[in-house]
């Protein structure tokens, strides 16, 4: 059924479902008695119970089907069919929804033909018993819900803990996120830690994970050691943080202490504008500007540096990063409370001296938070390095040359076809529970040290 | 003989004070690097995107031939949907050079023209009845060609290091003396599709799949944003189910995108089985990315409505959850919705999620509804960023442009909402 009628349908009975129980208890009202409720909450009563469950079960239904069908139908293929890998499966299930589709060019249509026509009897008939199930359970549910509609009836306080549950499942949701997070990662990486030794991945020092299609072809091994990535993404974070945090440190101080009101109205908002740039004009920047310029730069020096060297890609990111530094320690150090600035001046220190040996030190927690949170920031970033750094895996800390990140082998191991069960795709899961394991210690540490900071002064 | 106190501080002053001047100094310096990375990069952008809004027409004189076309029954919708467009454009290019007579010559010659310029015909041939007819159009010029036009391409070079010959200049050079080549408003780039030809492509593909890609994601985040907040706020007991859900929160603020979009991959595409490169998963996704900054900036917003008015409210006989509907959340609707735009902006900027979801497919098509496969603004950007010719390095950061006034324009509704609705209590 499209969507659209669907829609219409559900306003349909919504309205009719509220304006029955209001109906319901103007008329109890003009019979005389006095209704707990107002009327409105007679009518969202009858939505509650006659509409709510039948949403719930269409959405629930309309999730799980796909996935059930399927495997019911991957469950009844013919024996010679059975034994293949999950790939294979995959393919064979495309063709058997395109047969059922109506288009016939299949290698195996006359195999798979009658298994094609139940893929489409399930699913006319999941439709079917989807759209059953909600009507047998809306109209019980708009029948016991009437039965109900009393003058003493607490329509109001049905009303507001349903939707107090619907605010808490809303809220929930971000648990849910997280879990869905974990479990998907985790799930995945699981699977690659049985082809691949975790010890080999965390320790190991080459990467190259093509693998070849053929069993017979050189080096069809693929190999996972996953240091040079980290050494990769360390090293642009490296050179990203040399950049912002003495430019946003220095920025904020000066903001905070010593700009007027005037400046500070036009040059902060400006810095926040570095910090709205989508990160994809960061790496376009970073690709056709600043690296060939960086080149042309070393060329003109006489050292040679790569078009695809981590300083370029570490630069942008880094001016990428100033705001971010910036914004958290102007909080910080505003944070610090006039009376120890009001000290040290009465003690005949100058401004700079102030800052230095009292307010940075009062800040320092704080700070260090804000450095966290942008060294996390760094490693997680994506699109600079994916343009502007490279996909060769070299084990070095030499920022002139080619280094890969984590997260560019995951854009580069999942971008263009994927087969879930090889080694090659489901390591870019692992490298993803790494990357959220590694950025989810660093923040929880950094909001730990801005909090207990914050408590500090309050 | 004691000093006096006075005397060791005079001895330092000086150069206490040429400190303090230059730890200042560095401070301001500080600043204006940043400011000045910022000019860079939108000077960079701007001054190489500017020459994607303009592109270079031909003026030709078309003859509709209907044998050349090879339509020999007009009735036959087949033969018009197969038909020869661009062996008129080539006819009508023998025509105007009648002088261009050997086979390489020729062939030289056709492609002054787009390639893809056969498309334009079949477009202006919709209208059916101007089947025999002459017509005169402005047709695309290859990019080789727009290049020369936009001085991309230095003449005075040597013919084996240039990318376009002396005889190919010479057939440029006559058209434009003839008024027949001409840099006009690049329609194309708003009206189109991607293409491989970078005179054809366009970004409205891309333009309408961030649209629904966006409704999508604020249908979804907004109300779900603002519920969250109101229970955070307003009903949630003090309890470790609470704490959970608010570290919850601060975390998924600080994961990296591409592992929303890995949770994408594994659980909608995966799991629920939902087609690949399609607006509504990029929504959905797009949407966990963006709940806790719509979430934390409604909890502000509903703070900052000061506690009478909900004492108000209750002391005149309203439930709490009427208090809070009624009178509480209009009051602080303006600053949640500042807090959704910015998420909004922030999500339209947002490329690596959907990478991983698969809208980063060659698409021509433009999309039509929150299932059709698609690309986003940002994507095609990066798609684009791939490509070497200098035409598509020039639409890249006329694509970066379009982007940026996106970004701009919903930043500054939301920065006028506040200024409108801001209220001190």
């Amino acid at each position: 059924m499209p969507f659209n009628t669907l829609l219409t349908i559900f306003i349909v009975v919504i309205a009719f479902a509220f304006f029955a129980g209001q109906r319901r208890a103007l008329k109890l009202k003009s019979d005389g008695s006095s209704l707990h409720s107002l009327p409105f909450y007679h009518g969202t009563w009858l939505i509650i119970v006659g509409v709510l469950p039948a949403i719930i079960i269409l959405l629930v239904w309309s999730l799980l089907d796909s996935s059930v069908i399927r495997s019911v139908v991957l469950s009844e293929l013919p024996a010679s069919l059975m034994s293949v890998s999950a790939a294979e499966k995959n393919l064979l299930f495309s063709e058997i929804a395109n047969l059922a589709d109506g288009q016939t060019a299949s290698p195996n249509a006359d195999v798979l033909a009658p298994i094609a026509d139940r893929y489409l009897l399930l699913q006319s008939m999941s439709g079917k018993l989807k759209l059953g199930l909600a009507l047998i359970v809306s109209v019980i549910g708009f029948g016991l819900g009437w039965l109900r509609l009393k003058p003493d009836f607490r329509a109001r306080n049905r009303f507001e803990s349903t939707v107090k549950i619907i605010l808490m499942s809303c809220a929930s949701l971000a648990i849910l996120t997280t879990v869905g997070i974990v479990f998907s990662v985790l799930f995945e990486a699981m699977r690659f830690f049985d082809s691949v030794s975790i010890l080999e991945f965390i320790f190991g020092t080459h990467w190259s994970p093509q693998i070849a299609i053929r069993e017979d072809q050189v080096g069809s091994s693929g190999a996972f050691g996953a240091v040079p990535l980290f050494v990769g993404t360390m090293l642009i974070s490296a050179v990203a943080m040399i950049v912002a945090v003495p430019i946003g440190l220095m920025s904020a101080i000066y903001l905070s202490e010593y700009a007027g009101p005037k400046f500070r109205a036009y040059a902060k908002p400006l810095l926040e504008i570095l910090a709205g740039v989508p990160t994809v004009v960061y790496g376009f920047f970073a690709a056709i500007t600043v690296a060939p310029m960086l080149r042309d730069f070393g060329e003109s020096i006489g050292m040679s540096v790569s078009s695809e060297s981590a300083l370029a890609a570490g630069l942008v990111m880094g001016v990428m990063i100033i705001p971010f530094v910036s914004s958290l320690s102007d909080d910080v150090i505003n944070a610090v409370p006039q009376s120890l600035r009001d000290g040290s001046f009465g003690l005949g220190a100058t401004h700079s001296e102030t800052i230095r040996r009292v307010i940075i030190p009062a800040a320092l927690p704080g700070i260090v938070g804000a450095i966290l949170l942008a060294v996390s920031r760094a490693i997680g970033e994506t699109m600079i390095v994916v343009m502007a750094a490279g996909l060769s895996a070299n084990l070095t800390i030499n920022p002139l040359e080619t280094v890969t990140t984590v997260t560019v082998q995951i854009v580069t191991l999942l971008v263009g076809d994927q087969e879930f069960d090889s080694p090659k795709t489901l390591a870019a899961f692992a490298l993803g529970l790494m990357l959220f394991v590694t950025t989810l210690c660093l923040n929880i540490v950094a909001l730990y040290v801005v909090r207990k900071y914050r408590e500090q002064y309050d | 003989m004691s000093r006096s106190t006075i005397d060791i501080v005079n001895r330092n002053l000086a150069k206490r004070y040429a400190k303090e001047k230059r730890f200042r100094l560095f401070g301001l310096v500080s600043i204006l690097a940043g400011l000045a990375a910022l000019c860079f990069l939108m000077v960079t952008i701007v001054s190489t995107g500017w020459g994607a809004f303009t592109q270079s027409y031909i003026q030709l004189t078309l003859d509709l031939d209907p044998e050349v076309l090879s339509i020999s029954d007009p009735q036959d919708d087949d033969q018009w949907s197969y038909a020869n467009y661009t062996g008129v454009i080539k006819k009508s290019l023998r025509e105007r050079f009648p002088d261009v007579t050997s086979r390489r010559d020729k062939k030289r010659l056709y492609r002054i023209v787009s390639p893809g310029a056969g498309y334009q015909v079949n477009q202006l041939m919709q209208d059916r009845s101007l089947l025999g007819q002459t017509v005169t159009v402005w047709l695309p010029a290859d990019d080789d060609v727009d290049s020369v036009i936009k001085g991309h391409i230095d003449r005075s070079l040597p013919e084996n290091e240039r990318r376009v010959s002396d005889k190919k200049l010479s057939l440029i050079d006559e058209l434009v003396n003839s008024g027949q080549l001409k840099r006009k408003f690049n329609n194309i780039f708003f009206t189109a599709g991607d293409s491989s030809e970078p005179e054809q492509a366009g970004i409205k593909g891309a333009m309408l799949g961030s649209f629904f890609t966006l409704i999508v994601a604020l249908l979804l985040s907004f109300p779900i944003g603002v519920a969250a907040a109101i229970y955070l706020e307003e009903f949630a007991p003090k309890n470790a189910w609470t704490d959970f859900i608010e570290v919850n929160i601060n975390n998924l603020a600080a994961v990296p995108s591409i592992v929303f979009g890995l949770l994408g991959l594994a659980v909608f595409l995966n799991w629920f089985g939902l087609p690949r490169s399609v607006p509504l998963v990029g929504g959905i996704v797009l949407t966990l990315m963006t709940l806790p900054t719509i979430i934390i900036s409604s909890r502000v917003a509903l703070k900052s409505v000061p506690p009478s008015i909900r004492e108000a409210a209750l002391g005149l006989g309203a439930s709490k959850m009427q208090t809070i509907f009624d009178h509480v959340l209009p009051l602080a609707l303006p600053g949640m919705l500042t807090g959704g735009i910015i998420g909004m902006a922030q999500a339209l900027g947002e490329t690596a999620p959907l990478l991983m979801i698969g809208m980063v497919a060659f698409i021509v098509d433009i999309p039509g509804s929150f299932t059709d496969p698609a690309t986003v603004l940002p994507v095609q950007i990066f798609l684009w960023s791939d490509s070497p010719e200098r035409a598509f390095v020039e639409r890249t950061s006329g694509a970066i442009m379009v982007l940026l006034m996106f970004l701009i324009l919903m930043n500054s509704i939301a920065v006028l909402l506040r200024k409108r609705f801001e209220r001190r209590w």
